[in-house]
């Protein structure tokens, strides 16, 4: 079997692409997409850590993990569609301004 | 000792609920008495006031049943400084339960009748708001009396002593932008104003015989002072002395005795349930109890006792002098409450703290009889000018009524008022006001100690002690009782017998049962009150003895002979026939004299007094209360406005304002501003410094400024640069 | 070189690509068709590690459900694809820089300091799965039942936020 260490390595990498696709990209809905992305990669830690430790905790926190992005994915989604109704565009740079 | 036993038995724990259902009654008028209506309020009032009665006879029942033992029901702690102990607690004796159920007693009669008769009054004066004000503090008056007399402390006492002079004060004033005929003026309020500085003097006597106390006996508690009252006497007579002569200026203030007696016959501007309460059963009758508790002192010093006694019977004698000479149905009666607190006071002066109290007992009942029924006397007179005004015909000789009156009281237009008070403008109300007339003629025989009314007991009682060891006194008081009879004979001629001499007084109407059936009990009570302490029974001598020391002392005392010598008035000797006999004859002999100058040929219109052309200008003197009031005014008011005027202009104004404050100090502060502080100190460095750092927040946030860009990857930027720093740190640390 | 490291370096090799993959396409709907594969190279790492539940759970929820949700809302909005340009010249190098520090930090983290080189114990993919399932259920409706059932009430305000939210208000339209 592999060491605890590689699945790690794993997880650290795809955080941190999905912190830098937060940071580069103007799309929201990419942006959306590398915050699950981290989430993801937070997620690989739990299962191997409850591998590792061999207790069940930590897959059930990823259950509720799962369930708590599949919501936020549905308010966020609506936010956006409710921000390009009114913009006419999505780009997050464009809202830098206090007003709606 | 006794006293200091605290017991918590029986119905004493109800004792707190004399004060507590008052204030309940108080409160809820406060708070409800809007949207109450006002007999609501008034049965509300007399309620609170009548479950105080029933818990005081509950007492004393309960008292009965412990033979008079004293109890102190443990309340709550009021001071605590030091050594100084003084909690609030509740003195259940034989002594103090006979004032609560005079109080609440003779109260709550009182509060009903005044269902009745503010009723009325407030539509006479025209303003309906200040019916639930006055049953607030009559209660309040009540919660006031209450803790006087139960108090365990010369402090407690003193906050009920000051209490009901706030509502003596609040309630003389009651109709305070108008005189007593509805005028308005400031008469009402300057009387009310009177009352209460003329009391100020009296307490302060107070005080400073409650300071010296507790300086020399450490203590205020009556327990602990009296059981050091026979050493201190013994070693320090001249303390003893002090005290008790402090106290009776208090006495003399609240109780209206010579010097102080003044405000009284002034505080004759309240409502006449108030005179009858306050000004004449209840709280001048405070000064009494105080003398009689502080029983245990005043036997220890018989020089101060003397002193007392004479104060009370020449206030006695004077008081009803003056009486004599009054015209006003209600000044009369005042003075007579003076001359009859004289008696009342000389009595306990004497130490015959029994028959003194005996006498407040059934003068209580008696004098608010008679306040109440002049009160029914003037609203009935009220009512017949009312009644007149609107039906504008005067059945009466032109010059019997010149100018038929208009109703409606308190407007300026209206210069010759009608005095519904004054007894040259009533006259055969006999007719008229038929309940009335009986009831005071009740009141009337029972004050002039005609046997067998309650009067006539109390009076003979205090005579006989007098007798024994103060002949002075004695015929004084003789003197007083002959013009009480007499003076209570013309005022019943003139406001009873005879024809109206006025249109008012022929169109009287009886009072409504509200306000007589009050009175009948008042009445039966004159009547029968002298059955408390009747000779050779001395029920009601037994009684107080428990408190008082007579049995008491004797069981404590060990030893008949010294049990004299601790309680000399306990005398429990039977009916003097010959005191008794002389006071009668005397009584009956003034009211013959009465009638022969006022029954006989009684007054019409426009006549002057039948005694005046005999006594000229003693009469005068009498009419005028011997020009007390003018030689005080001369001999203290005006001086002390000169002092006040002196210090106001000169030393204030002059001295003080102008010169020390304007010139030295304004103008030196000005000059130190000015130059020193503001051009150089405020203006170089303080002024220079707070603008260099508000420039330079300024300059720093302008800066700062453009972090703020309000893009949100700027932020998120922020926030990995933050986390990066963080974990840098937790990993080299 | 055993199967399991040989399949753990392509599956790596695979969700490494496709996030970079996801990061630089400039069209939306290429993102999320490499955010997919991604999942599903996760999935199997869940079920290497023997957490069969999970993995099933995220293809359904993950590389099903949400990410239909995200094409369908690409495709609704048309916004595929932005315009170049951008107001912010410096924010793409400080990112970079800032994440290069932060892999580093991480690495520094895992390799000097943890060292758990020790291999991970009990059975992998040769786990029970249904044995695996039943034992997750149990925890999950016994242990965990309330916060489970706070969960539901968390997607039902979800679901009404969302519905709130995207509904048209009266006049606007």
């Amino acid at each position: 079997m592999l060491p605890l260490t590689y699945y790690l390595v794993i997880s650290a990498i795809l955080f941190v692409l999905g912190a830098l696709g937060v940071l580069i990209r103007r799309n929201p809905l990419i942006i959306f997409m590398s915050v699950e992305l981290m989430l993801n990669a937070a997620n690989l830690a739990f299962v191997a850590f409850a591998r590792s430790f061999d207790v069940l905790t930590g897959q059930i926190f990823v259950f509720f993990v799962i369930a708590v992005a599949a919501a936020e994915v549905a308010v966020g989604l609506a936010l956006i569609v409710v921000i390009f109704r009114t913009k006419h565009s999505i780009d997050v740079d464009l809202m830098s301004s206090l007003k709606g | 000792m006794l006293l200091s036993e605290v017991t918590n038995t029986g119905f004493f724990n109800l004792a707190p609920w004399i004060i507590f259902s008052p204030v309940i009654g108080l409160l809820v008028n406060i708070i409800y008495g809007g949207r109450m209506g006002e007999k609501a309020i008034g049965w509300l009032a007399s309620a609170a006031s009548g479950l105080a009665f029933g818990v005081s006879v509950l007492l004393a029942v309960s008292l009965s049943g412990v033979h008079g033992e004293a109890q102190v029901v443990l309340f709550a702690d009021w001071i605590r400084i030091g050594e100084l102990n003084i909690p609030w607690n509740f003195r259940v004796d034989t002594l103090s339960v006979t004032m609560m159920l005079v109080v609440s007693g003779v109260g709550t009669l009182i509060h009903i009748y005044a269902i009745g008769y503010m009723h009325e009054d407030v539509r006479f004066k025209n303003d309906l708001g200040r019916y639930r004000r006055f049953f607030v503090f009559f209660n309040l008056f009540i919660v006031m009396m209450m803790i006087l007399v139960s108090g365990d402390s010369y402090l407690m006492l003193f906050v009920g002593w000051e209490g009901v002079g706030l509502c003596s004060f609040l309630l003389i004033g009651f109709w305070y932008e108008m005189d007593t005929l509805g005028r308005p003026s400031w008469a009402n309020s300057n009387a009310a104003k009177k009352a209460f500085i003329v009391n100020r003097i009296g307490d302060l006597g107070f005080i400073l015989a409650a300071m010296t106390m507790f300086w020399y006996f450490g203590s205020l508690q009556f327990g602990e002072v009296f059981a050091q009252a026979e050493e201190i006497a013994a070693h320090q007579p001249l303390v003893m002395i002090a005290i008790t002569l402090f106290m009776l200026i208090g006495v003399a203030g609240k109780s209206a005795q010579i010097p102080l007696y003044v405000w009284l016959p002034d505080a004759m501007a309240g409502p006449t349930p108030v005179s009858a309460l306050i000004h004449a059963a209840t709280m001048v009758t405070a000064g009494i109890y105080l003398v009689a508790r502080s029983a245990p002192l005043y036997v220890t010093v018989p020089n101060a006792q003397y002193i007392v006694a004479l104060v009370g019977a020449v206030t006695a004698l004077c008081a009803a002098t003056i009486a004599v000479g009054q015209y006003d149905i209600k000044k009369v009666l005042a003075y007579s409450t003076i001359s009859q607190l004289g008696f009342m006071v000389a009595a306990v002066g004497m130490g015959a703290f029994a028959a003194g109290m005996f006498h407040l007992v059934t003068h209580a009942f008696f004098k608010a009889l008679l306040f109440l029924s002049a009160g029914s006397v003037i609203l009935g007179l009220e009512r017949g000018h009312h009644h007149l005004a609107h039906h504008g015909k005067s059945e009466m000789p032109a010059e019997a009524a010149p100018t038929p009156p208009k109703y409606g009281h308190g407007s300026s237009s209206h210069n010759e008022a009608f005095d519904p008070g004054d007894m040259r403008n009533m006259g055969g109300l006999r007719k008229t006001m038929p309940v009335t007339f009986w009831l005071y003629l009740i009141g009337s025989l029972a004050l002039a100690g005609i046997f067998p009314l309650a009067g006539f007991w109390s009076k003979d009682e205090i005579l006989a002690d007098a007798q024994l060891h103060y002949p002075l006194v004695y015929i004084l008081l003789t003197i007083a009782a002959f013009f009480t009879a007499f003076y209570m004979g013309r005022q019943n001629w003139m406001v009873f017998f005879g024809k109206a001499r006025h249109d008012a007084a022929a169109h009287a109407e009886e009072s409504p049962k509200i306000i007589t059936v009050p009175l009948m009990v008042l009445a039966g009570l004159s009547i029968l009150g002298g059955a408390l302490n009747l000779p050779y029974l001395h029920t009601f001598t037994h009684w107080l003895g428990y408190t008082l020391g007579g049995e008491g002392a004797e069981v404590v005392a060990e030893g008949a002979a010294h049990a004299v010598e601790a309680a000399p008035w306990y005398v429990l000797g039977g009916l003097n026939l010959a005191v008794a006999g002389l006071s009668t004859v005397l009584a009956l002999a003034a009211i013959y004299i009465s009638w022969i100058l006022y029954g006989r040929k009684p007054l019409t219109h426009g006549q002057i007094d039948p005694l005046k052309k005999m006594l000229g200008p003693i009469f005068t003197g009498m009419e005028r209360k011997w020009l007390v009031d003018e030689i005080y005014w001369a001999l203290f008011v005006d001086r002390y406005v000169d002092v006040s005027r002196f210090l106001a202009d000169v030393i204030d104004w002059r001295f003080w304002h102008d010169w020390f404050h304007d010139k030295f100090i304004a103008g030196t502060y000005n000059w130190l501003s000015n130059i020193a502080l503001d051009k150089v100190i405020d203006t170089r460095g303080i002024d220079a410094f707070f603008n260099g750092l508000g420039e330079m927040t300024k300059q720093a946030s302008a800066s700062l400024r453009r972090l703020q860009n309000g893009f949100v990857r700027s932020y998120a930027l922020a926030v990995l640069f933050g986390v990066v720093v963080i974990l840098g740190y937790l990993l080299i640390r | 070189m055993d199967f399991t490291l040989i399949l753990f370096i392509v599956l790596a090799a695979v969700a490494v690509l496709t996030a970079i993959g996801m990061l630089v396409s400039r069209n939306a709907v290429y993102a999320a068709l490499f955010l997919v594969l991604n999942f599903a190279t996760v999935a199997i790492f869940y079920l290497m590690l023997g957490a069969p539940f999970i993995a099933m759970a995220q293809v359904t929820v993950y590389a099903g459900a949400i990410m239909v949700l995200f094409l369908f809302v690409i495709m609704l909005l048309g916004a595929e694809k932005l315009p170049k340009g951008g107001v912010l010249p410096w924010q793409r190098p400080l990112a970079i820089g800032l994440a290069a520090v932060l892999l580093a930090e991480a690495g520094y983290l895992l390799f000097q300091r943890i060292q758990m080189t020790t291999e991970l114990a009990g059975p992998g993919l040769e786990v029970n799965s249904v044995e695996a399932v039943r034992t997750l259920g149990l925890a999950l409706f016994n242990q965990y039942l309330l916060p489970f059932e706070v969960t539901s009430v968390l997607l039902l305000v979800a679901m009404i936020g969302a519905i709130v939210l995207t509904k048209k208000e009266k006049g606007e339209a």
